[in-house]
């Protein structure tokens, strides 16, 4: 078993920031993760990192753009600590040595992004998210901290009390992808989730291959609550092909949107009359979906965004990656052509329920970026806001984890006095239906059922209580699993059941939502559940096993699909990104709380949480959204 | 190559479990075979695939050897998206490296048709020829199928410093630094690099000996050494690190770096560039 001070899992923005925070706080760090840190698919951001640095910007206006933006559904003390706090972290970048885009008088350069009143997009041409990613790696490099690349983490090592609230995670479980083996890591701090997105649940998404939802999955059935997991980002402009973003820089720097009439559509059909292009993402990705909907589309398909009119030298200087994008993914040259888009899956609001240092309500567990909730993006997310929450929130979980801060934060974790139980709106069960209990392992049986590749024998289980006992268990647990999958003769292709959840969560709980299409979609997820009772690994090889990574991912990625799904059944209301057809209106009388999905060991409860309005001098009062 | 492995998790030689995993794997190897003989009829528009397949572990892999695969051709296919459908239709063990799809992660460079390139970055229309040919990247040893071991490529990049250093430590109070648009330009190419390893396989000087920086490496260090942000102590110092006896004295000039790179980075001009400067300052010292 190794052992350190603070584990941080996945290695991309989010991650790299807390393992530099934690380090520089005193603690012994090891990064986990799953791909080589370059690999992270916060390499993929482009257009920039909203920060309040200029005079004539306040952090207090980006704070009001960013509640405004979440439909009045993020925390105001999670939002608040992300403006106020994302200009010193630009800077810190700055000094770190990233390539910014600069004006003529050397300063960093800022652009209009949707839904802000300032122009304070901080970017690095349109690949702002690689500069962050390799200048945030190099910082990790600088200070010699540990990384595991190819380490698959499969499971936490969290105590089984009762109550979420009473448990500790001392750890983590990892599956060595080059040599096939499974190790415990015990952290004796603090374990720091940094997984990333979610967008392998859908089949036309922004995101990676790799963006399965792990972390969401692993902190869910250790207990942690999951938060607002229905409000999911479809982006207005990517690639119809491939599901390649399309930089909302394009229409920050001035691209327009056209119909197949060749009318400016967001403000010749209404959707945004003052902001028009650069309305939020929730109100633009809707709007050309309605257009192709009602006809106006082209191939029926799409519509066109035109950068023509910006001109060679501003495209090249600003936008140069968008030119090679829309060229090797759609063949299409953006100098002399429109682009065809259209919406795609981009960004999960919700996830694992944190307070606004990126804790859980388990001790020892955080979760920051795009796999935490805090919330600050609520019901939907600004372009732009991303990047700076992985590290705002990046290094306040790595200082907090490294035991450097005392505030009494203003966010709640778990369930309390103000928590409401929410009835089951499921026709189906929800849960469990995994492996045969054979397969589960230690944790999951309520016992040590004797693993048949046990390294270790039984004197663990004397000490299960003590740290070293609770890593060993889930490393005891995690072999059982895998050696099931390995063994198992004949059965179905991970491959299958992840198409089938792609299938029915693009068809049935996309931008438009109906509530037959959302139970139609729990059914076909709790039929891929059975069906993944019978996966199989047809790899035999503990060499680079992808075949078996990839049946791993899927079981995550089933259960994040219905977590997904639940909750935009449950919410019958339209906020932000979540349209409901039966429910045209926001009901703040009614819906100012987060949706909240528990585990329970396998029969999954809902139950919501009021929404904090109330910032540190002010409180933000839910206002009608119009752009 | 690497070498097999034991599994720790059995201190036998030989366990029902090993029996097991062994007929599997026969099993398997079998159903390879079939899939690879297979060739159902998908008329003109298919794509056929011949894939290097190696396993150390598996004994119907541990001679290398190629698989074919005959995939349902789509408009704007990649290579990438070739060799998932043949994954997911026909062999779920056939290992590469992907993530991202969009040539920003750098994990498939592979060597396609004799050429260094990204999986998902090439088109199958663009590719000449009956046949796909897909092998691992050159000169890296094999992990298994599609794999290499990059570790070798990522402690030459890890051996230049790669990171921002001033002459002047900073104090706690965090201030813009400023750069000219002119200097950002400058840099700008060389900070494109995704370290997908295309150029280091494509080097024959980098293949020919281990201790080259290679490429990438050097395309690392000038990123830093033109960056006017770092002051000229420190690029002093950088160009000190390059022009020890493994770097840029090494290149030859044969631009197959430059020709393979996704990015369209300048890499044989950069390393010229800093051969120059290192001409420049040593004259000065003189």
């Amino acid at each position: 078993m190794r052992e350190y001070d603070v584990i941080v899992v996945g290695a991309g923005g989010a991650g790299l920031r807390a393992a530099i925070a934690a380090q520089e706080a005193g603690a012994d760090v090891a990064m986990v993760t799953k791909l080589h840190p370059v690999r992270s698919h916060t390499g993929a951001a482009e257009g920039g990192i909203n920060a309040a640095l200029r005079e004539g910007d306040d952090w207090h206006d980006h704070a009001y753009d960013t509640m405004k933006g979440s439909d009045y559904l993020g925390d105001a003390p999670a939002v608040e600590a992300l403006t106020r706090e994302s200009p010193k972290e630009t800077i810190q970048l700055e000094n770190w040595g990233m390539a910014f885009s600069r004006d003529e008088d050397g300063v960093v350069s800022q652009r209009p992004f949707g839904g802000l009143s300032f122009p304070r997009t901080t970017y690095a041409g349109a690949e702002t998210g690689h500069h962050m990613l390799h200048t945030m790696y190099e910082q990790v490099v600088k200070r010699g901290i540990e990384v595991y690349d190819e380490w698959y983490v499969t499971r936490l090592a969290v105590t089984d009390e009762d109550e979420p609230e009473e448990r500790d995670c001392h750890g983590v479980v990892a599956y060595d992808i080059k040599r096939g083996e499974i190790e415990g890591f015990r952290a004796r701090d603090g374990v720091i989730l940094a997984t990333g997105g979610l967008g392998q649940v859908y089949d036309h998404t922004t995101n990676a291959i790799a963006n399965t939802g792990d972390g969401v999955a692993m902190a869910y059935r250790a207990g942690v609550p999951i938060e607002d997991m229905e409000m999911i980002q479809f982006h207005p402009t990517t690639l119809p092909t491939t599901g390649v973003l399309i930089s909302e820089g394009v229409r920050g720097e001035g691209g327009i949107l056209y119909n197949s009439e060749g009318e400016r559509l967001m403000f010749e059909h209404g959707y945004a009359n003052n902001d028009g292009e650069l309305a939020s993402r929730d109100v633009v990705a809707r709007a050309e979906l309605n257009e192709v909907a009602e006809g106006r589309g082209i191939e029926d398909e799409y519509v066109h965004l035109d950068m023509r009119h910006l001109g060679e030298e501003r495209i090249l200087d600003r936008l140069e990656n968008i030119l090679h994008l829309a060229e090797d993914f759609e063949g299409v040259d953006g100098l002399e052509e429109p682009m065809p888009v259209k919406p795609g899956q981009h960004y999960a609001m919700g996830g694992v329920e944190t307070n606004e240092w990126g804790s859980t309500c388990v001790n020892g567990l955080y979760a920051v970026g795009e796999c935490a909730c805090a919330s600050v993006h609520g019901a939907n997310r600004l372009g732009g806001n991303a990047l700076p929450e992985l590290a705002v929130f990046g290094a306040r979980a790595g200082r907090h984890a490294a035991g450097d801060v005392d505030d009494e934060p203003e966010i709640t974790t778990g369930w309390d006095e103000d928590s409401e139980e929410g009835e089951n709106v499921s026709p189906v069960p929800l849960g469990e239906a995994d492996l045969p209990s054979a397969a589960k392992g230690a944790l999951a049986d309520g016992g040590r059922s004797s693993p048949p590749s046990a390294g270790a024998d039984g004197g663990a289980a004397a000490e299960a209580s003590a740290p070293e006992g609770v890593v060993e268990e889930a490393v005891q647990a995690e072999r059982t699993r895998v050696h099931y999958l390995l063994e198992k003769e004949e059965g179905v292709n991970h491959a299958e059941v992840r198409a089938d959840v792609q299938e029915t969560m693009t068809e049935n709980v996309n931008v438009f939502r109906e509530e037959g299409a959302l139970e139609d979609a729990l059914a076909d997820i709790r039929e891929a559940r059975q069906e993944y009772q019978h996966v199989t690994v047809e790899d035999p090889s503990r060499t680079y096993n992808t075949d078996l990574i990839h049946t791993i991912e899927t079981r995550n990625a089933l259960d994040v699909a219905e977590a997904i799904t639940v909750g935009a059944l449950a919410r019958d209301e339209f906020r932000g990104a979540h349209w409901r057809k039966e429910h045209q209106e926001r009901k703040d009388d009614e819906w100012l709380k987060h949706t909240m999905l528990s585990w329970n060991d396998g029969s999954p409860g809902l139950w919501y949480k009021p929404v904090v309005l109330e910032g540190e001098n002010k409180s933000y009062e839910p206002k009608e959204r119009s752009y | 190559m690497s070498t097999q492995h034991e599994h720790t998790d059995d201190g036998e030689p030989e366990t029902p479990g090993d029996r097991r995993r062994a007929e599997k794997a026969a099993r398997a190897a079998e159903r390879e075979q079939e899939a690879a003989d297979a060739e159902p009829d998908l008329g003109d528009d298919a794509v056929t695939l011949k894939v290097f397949r190696y396993d150390p572990e598996v004994e119907a892999k541990a001679e290398p050897r190629f698989d074919t695969f005959r995939i349902p051709f789509e408009k704007g296919m990649t290579v990438l998206d070739a060799l998932i459908a043949a994954r997911d239709t026909y062999d779920s063990s056939l290992t590469f490296r992907h993530s991202c799809r969009q040539a920003v992660c750098g994990s498939d460079a592979l060597f396609i048709n004799g050429r260094q390139r990204l999986g998902c970055q090439t088109q199958i229309a663009d590719l000449e020829g009956d046949v796909v040919r897909v092998e691992p990247l050159p000169h890296q040893d094999v992990v298994k199928d599609l794999v290499v071991d990059m570790e070798h490529f990522y402690d030459q990049m890890e051996a230049v410093e790669p990171y921002f250093q001033t002459d002047e430590t900073p104090d706690d109070d965090l201030e813009e630094q400023f750069q000219t648009p002119e200097n950002r330009e400058k840099i700008k190419m060389s900070t494109r690099c995704i370290w997908c390893g295309a150029c280091m396989s494509s080097c024959n000087i980098a293949a020919g000996d281990n201790a080259y920086l290679g490429p990438a490496a050097i395309n690392k260090a000038y990123r830093f050494a033109m960056d006017e942000r770092e002051g000229e102590n420190m690029k002093e110092h950088r160009m000190e690190l390059i022009e020890q006896e493994n770097g840029v004295w090494r290149c030859q000039t044969q631009f197959s770096c430059t020709n393979v790179c996704p990015k369209d980075i300048p890499l044989t001009e950069h390393i010229q560039e800093l051969k120059r400067e290192a001409v420049k300052s040593n004259l000065k010292f003189w």
